[in-house]
């Protein structure tokens, strides 16, 4: 609060400044001014690439702003309401039905036909499908992100499992038989009670939709729903799973070095973050599964980045030309190996880095076997009120029928709104 | 110009002040409070409806309100107290003629006031972690039973309550021990002169030169705590189980996560309504007190 004062100071001189930069430089040269906000670490790593850019395109200014991702969501919409968004914006693709919803993104179906750099075919099917609302193109797919199973192969062998599981009952065979001949004293896998990302992934393998009638209301009472949070919460049940959040585990990088669950379902970031804090002995002893299914190697959930051109901005063209050079695969590749960051491409996974390393192969698989998340502004909300539904379940407070039931009650009740303005809509249109 | 328009004329600045950044805020979210502002309203006014009190009828109806309040009395009905008599204590130890370092011991009871909520409740959660917790390594060596401070949906409210105790008391300490230094010696000199035993001497002396301190003192703390927010979002995320959902916390999540601001202004409004009640009875209770004394 106190640091509002120096700040709107601060705007009103940088303001005053670029009056006055404008009217000299003017007459001069056109010099486009693009902003462009970033979400994590992306903006640090693109700071790197962005003399290449400007060298490249000397007309075109670029201005980085990196947001936490904590904040992102909040800032992103308070600009909306306040009318300051950005020319270009990094944003998650489970937002992006969200802010289309508000009207805010331009659709750019119209730029990527003509495109030289961008080909819908080269990305990864369900990355690009995270993008289209209702028909309407509206992201480009970034990087990708996705949830699979890293492990212990060392602690796994123990067990007597030479190889990680392809489908839900050799993991939970595996799990049960860790907890066994460790004598209680390894859980099978660490899923946080507090995280949605895990069951919605193993949800989203069955196939049926999560919502219904059209994204009207929740179908968390149907029978494949049932099914994969009966397997979920038989999890906690059978001592195979803690019930910890993560706020309990602390840090569950140390917590899989030390053994004490032998499977992590979780994302591609992990991989630099094990190689980073695991010592070196252990390297050779994690690694990296597709997500088990119920008969076979089963689907993960599609996250991503996606780059967005707001609707409001003046320099269209500009943030295009920003667009198709992040989008190049070359380009792909060095965020990769700046960051680690999966490229949404699928001529950029053919480069040596990506290819030849051992730990990427099940992503690499993985990511053919992705599907989106439901594409409602609500559905942030929506996962959320799931996850704290399932923990309960978990917690033996509710058993599987009473919580699919009380998701669906809830979920309804969020998009009683939806409803009603899609109705509207409908009345509408002759 | 008479004198009522020259004092109107000296308040105007005050009142215009007042009037744009209380006022106006306070009723523009009560007419909020009283329609389903949301994300549709946001990408087309049209989408907004007037809805009456059906938002605050909702949230009677809604089992997470009843619960987020009960945890948020919870934490007022035993942190309050807990914490003026950390404060009390700690200001009558403070003026005590056989205290020594008192600077020392001033400055290092008034440090967690001082420090950032964050990054102390980072430092908490490490104190309190189940497994490697100093807090559970101590009670273990007690032999007391180690506790799941941060999973057990019983024990995560506790925690936040011995926190924000912790956080806050040296505040009122410095206000209470301000009060104590105010009373004059001579009553204490009478009173030993007279044989009063020390106990006698804080019944009879103390309490009741501080009765309007602690009044004044205990309302602030109560408005305070009923505005729970900071330590459960960064401490627990509101969990285990919500268990450390606060009224605050479900307006926040309400207005600022999923932006149902129509929601967020009418639990606001209904928090509002519960802190005014409490604050009167208090004010109630406390006059009747002085008024006997």
């Amino acid at each position: 609060m106190t640091q509002r004062p120096p700040a709107r100071i601060a705007v009103l001189l940088a303001g005053v400044a670029a009056l006055l930069l404008a009217g000299c430089s003017a007459s001069s040269q056109h010099v486009t001014t693009l902003e462009f906000w970033t979400v994590g670490p992306e903006g640090e790593a693109f700071a790197q690439l962005l003399p290449e850019f400007e060298q490249a395109n000397p007309d075109i200014d670029v201005r980085v702003q990196r947001i936490p991702l904590t904040a992102a969501h909040e800032k992103l919409l308070t600009a909306y309401a306040g009318d300051s968004l950005p020319d270009v914006v990094q944003i998650g693709n489970t937002w992006i039905a969200e802010f289309a919803a508000l009207h805010a993104l331009v659709p750019l179906q119209p730029r990527v036909a003509p495109s030289k750099v961008i080909h819908a075919d080269d990305y990864f099917a369900s990355a690009w499908a995270t993008n289209v609302i209702d028909g309407t193109l509206y992201g480009i797919p970034w990087y990708i992100d996705t949830r699979l199973l890293f492990y212990r192969a060392d602690l796994l062998r123990d067990a007597g499992f030479d190889t990680p599981p392809r489908n839900r009952a050799e993991w939970r065979a595996q799990m049960d038989a860790i907890r066994a001949t460790s004598h209680g004293t390894r859980w099978g896998a660490l899923l946080p009670t507090n995280e949605y990302d895990q069951l919605l992934a193993l949800a989203l393998q069955q196939h049926v939709p999560l919502l219904r009638d059209g994204d009207r209301y929740g179908n968390f009472g149907s029978a494949a729903f049932k099914r994969t949070l009966a397997f979920y919460a038989d999890l906690f049940k059978r001592g195979d799973l803690p019930d910890w959040t993560n706020v309990q585990v602390g840090n569950p990088w140390q917590a899989f070095g030390r053994g004490e669950f032998v499977f992590y379902l979780s994302g591609p970031w992990n991989i630099g973050e094990f190689r980073k804090r695991l010592p070196a002995s252990q390297q050779g002893e994690w690694s990296t599964a597709q997500l088990p299914g119920p008969n076979g190697p089963g689907d993960s959930v599609a996250y991503g980045s996606s780059l967005v051109i707001l609707r409001h901005s003046k320099h269209q063209d500009a943030a295009w030309t920003l667009i198709e050079y992040l989008s190049r695969p070359d380009v792909q590749v060095r965020f990769y190996e700046l960051l680690g960051d999966l490229p949404a491409r699928r001529s950029a996974w053919e480069s040596p880095a990506l290819k030849g390393d051992p730990k990427l192969r099940a992503f690499r698989a993985q990511l053919e076997h992705m599907r989106p998340a439901p594409q409602v502004p609500e559905w942030e909300q929506i996962v959320n009120m799931m996850q704290q539904v399932a923990a309960r379940a978990v917690a033996g407070e509710l058993t599987v029928d009473e919580a699919a039931a009380q998701m669906d009650t809830q979920a309804d009740a969020i998009l009683a709104k939806r409803r009603w303005v899609l109705a509207r809509q409908h009345a509408a249109i002759p | 110009m008479n004198r009522g328009t020259a004092a109107w004329l000296f308040l105007a600045p005050a009142l215009l002040v007042l009037g744009v950044f209380f006022l106006l805020p306070v009723f523009a979210g009560l007419g909020l409070s009283l329609t389903d502002y949301d994300l549709y309203a946001l990408a087309d006014f049209h989408n907004l409806r007037f809805v009456g009190l059906a938002n605050y009828w909702d949230l009677l109806h809604r089992p997470l309100f009843w619960a987020a309040l009960g945890h948020t009395l919870y934490f007022v009905i035993v942190g309050v107290p807990l914490s003026m008599l950390c404060s009390l204590g700690t200001a009558l130890l403070l003026n005590a003629s056989a205290a020594r370092f008192k600077p020392f011991f001033r400055t290092a009871l008034f440090a967690p006031v001082v420090t950032t909520v964050v990054a102390v409740a980072v430092i908490w959660r490490y104190l309190f972690n189940t497994q490697f917790g100093v807090v559970n390594f101590v009670l273990t060596h007690l032999g007391i039973s180690p506790i799941d401070w941060l999973g057990d949906p019983h024990w995560a409210m506790p925690m936040i309550i011995l926190f924000a105790v912790w956080k806050n008391f040296g505040y009122n300490m410095i206000i209470l021990l301000a009060g104590l230094q105010a009373i004059p010696a001579d009553l204490y000199e009478a009173a030993c002169i007279d044989g009063a035993s020390a106990w006698q001497q804080f019944r009879q002396i103390t309490l009741p030169a501080l009765t309007p301190i602690l009044l004044m003192v205990g309302i602030l703390t109560v408005s305070g705590y009923f505005q729970l927010f900071a330590e459960p979002y960064v401490i627990t995320e509101g969990g285990p189980l919500q268990s450390t959902v606060s009224v605050l916390y479900l307006m926040y999540d309400q207005g600022f996560k999923w932006w149902n601001m129509g929601t967020a202004s009418a639990v606001a409004f209904l928090l509002f309504l519960v802190m005014f009640v409490a604050t009167a009875l208090m004010w109630r209770f406390g006059e009747g007190r002085e008024s006997v004394a």
